[in-house]
């Protein structure tokens, strides 16, 4: 008993001393936890340098471009079910019949998702999670968490990390050396369509981690928030309607065609409230030094 | 004498009037100016061989041609920096901006040799005239992949618009350097982060343009 105290004792002591330390180094309020989650960014990032990375490299220069879509197709239609789960839940009927839509096109038509058939046909493909839904029905995000090998995610996310893995219908793939084999390709073919984009990432920041989890943590609440962003000019611009024009390459005249047309969109870009009403204090703050140094070329 | 000054009168008309409509003819929309510019450096990156090699020259020249006259990296760095910005020096906010723009060049530069069979889409701009600050929304469509959202801010400056802050899949650029830059100047200063950013760019120089290949 007296052994349990004094464990307990020390116990509090260390969590408090975790906790002031973590108070010295973090600057960003959504991230208390930065002592432990740099540690565990330092990890993942380690685990990706010898690992993760260098096998998704050979994945990318060895496998025919064709298998790798194939691959990323196929797992990509039996996430497809979880998205549509998820869009009913947070009441985008549209979004939601358009994935019901594609899950039974893809499987019947592009051989059990290989072949992503409902895309070309005006289906385009969304990513919906549990904890996107959480957000949508008002639970807030919490800290900022690294979960291991996993990588960026918030409390809430976490919480929701259960729901979204149950919901996966590869892991209840038997025998369980095919479904390991699947839940590594997945990765792999995961981690390839990211190579680029990791290499910016590297070359971009200053402070990797905190640029890693700024970027997520925002790209997180535009996902959430797909509602509109407010213009200057005061209309309320929902970023999810509206005609999308494509760019040719022979000039032609900018058309304004307003028609709003949602079906045919993908409904993930929306920028994010919360930033923008952080942004806008700051360029007001600013605006006055300026424009008094304007004039003065870069 | 009265003719000479008819004379002076209409010309100095006409010189006003040629002004005013080259001055309006200056301040292109934001949307236009976008689509532009995109539609420009598309077109030399998909058909200069020696961008999608990484040559170093041709995409600073290009880069230095299309895209830099129409950043207000000024702002862009005020922005980042956000309360320290007012306790730096001019020449602090100088240099600070002048590293900041290299970094932001080099990482553009880096997507730069990326460009092969990408499209652009945009949303035609919902925002009344008056408007002197607007957010053009357009897309990357890669064939096989989700699109990249590729969103701007512009500010309307007496020489046009000027783009000030970038948004890539949901991240504004500002913000998320933000939390960086105030933790570099809270540690060693503006002195500090400047030098930072230099040494960033010193090293990222003396790489390969692109190094994914």
């Amino acid at each position: 008993m007296i052994y349990f105290t004094r464990f307990f004792k020390l116990g509090i002591g260390l969590a408090v001393a975790a906790l002031i330390s973590g108070c010295a180094t973090s600057h960003n309020p959504a991230d208390p936890f930065e002592g432990y989650n740099r540690a565990m960014f330092k990890f993942n990032d380690k685990v990706d340098q010898v690992a993760l990375k260098p096998a998704a490299t050979v994945y990318k220069n060895v496998l025919p471009s064709f298998v790798q879509t194939g691959i990323g197709n196929f797992f990509g239609n039996l996430g497809d079910i979880w998205t549509a789960v998820n869009n009913l839940l947070q009441g985008k009927l549209e979004e939601g019949m358009s994935d019901v839509g594609r899950v039974t096109i893809n499987t019947f038509a592009g051989l059990g998702g290989v072949i992503d058939v409902a895309s070309d046909a005006g289906l385009p493909k969304h990513r919906e999670d549990f904890g996107q839904t959480l957000g949508k029905w008002g639970v807030k995000p919490g800290p900022y968490v690294v979960l291991p090998l996993l990588g960026s995610s918030t409390l809430r996310d976490t919480v929701a990390l259960p729901v979204d893995i149950s919901a996966d219908p590869w892991v209840y793939v038997y025998p369980v050396n095919i479904r390991n084999t699947g839940i590594g390709a997945r990765a792999l073919d995961q981690r390839a369509g990211v190579l680029d984009a990791s290499t910016m990432i590297e070359e971009a920041s200053l402070d990797k981690y905190e640029f890693v989890r700024d970027a997520y943590l925002q790209r997180r609440q535009s996902l959430i928030h797909e509602n509109g962003v407010k213009q200057s000019g005061g209309e309320e611009v929902n970023p999810a309607s509206g005609d999308w024009e494509t760019v040719e390459s022979a000039p032609d005249k900018l058309s304004s065609n307003n028609t709003v047309n949602s079906s045919n969109l993908v409904n993930r870009d929306s920028t994010s409230p919360e930033a923008t009403s952080d942004a806008v204090p700051a360029q007001q703050q600013s605006a006055s030094q300026g424009m008094s140094s304007k004039t003065k070329p870069d | 004498m009265n003719i000479l000054k008819k004379i002076l009168a209409v010309a100095i008309a006409f010189g006003a009037l040629s002004f005013a409509a080259s001055a309006s003819a200056a301040i292109e929309p934001p949307d236009a100016l976008i689509k532009r510019i995109s539609q420009e450096v598309l077109d030399s990156a998909k058909s200069d061989t020696g961008i999608q090699k990484g040559n170093r020259n041709r995409i600073r020249a290009l880069v230095e041609a299309k895209i830099i006259p129409y950043v207000d990296f000024q702002r862009m760095t005020a922005l980042a920096a956000g309360r320290y910005w007012r306790t730096a020096t001019p020449e602090q906010q100088q240099r600070l901006s002048k590293e900041f723009r290299d970094l932001l060049i080099h990482t553009y530069s880096g997507a730069l040799t990326e460009i092969r069979d990408q499209k652009l889409q945009m949303r035609p701009l919902r925002a009344t005239p008056s408007a002197t600050e607007v957010i053009v929304y357009t897309r990357v469509i890669q064939p096989g992949r989700e699109p990249i959202e590729l969103n701007y801010r512009l500010e309307k400056l007496e020489d046009g618009w000027k783009i000030y802050d970038v948004n890539v899949l949901g991240a504004w650029l500002v913000e998320t350097y933000k939390g960086t830059f105030a933790s570099e100047i809270s540690k060693s200063g503006i002195d500090g982060l400047i030098k930072t950013l230099a040494d960033k760019n010193r090293k990222l120089a003396s790489g390969p343009v692109n190094s994914r290949k």
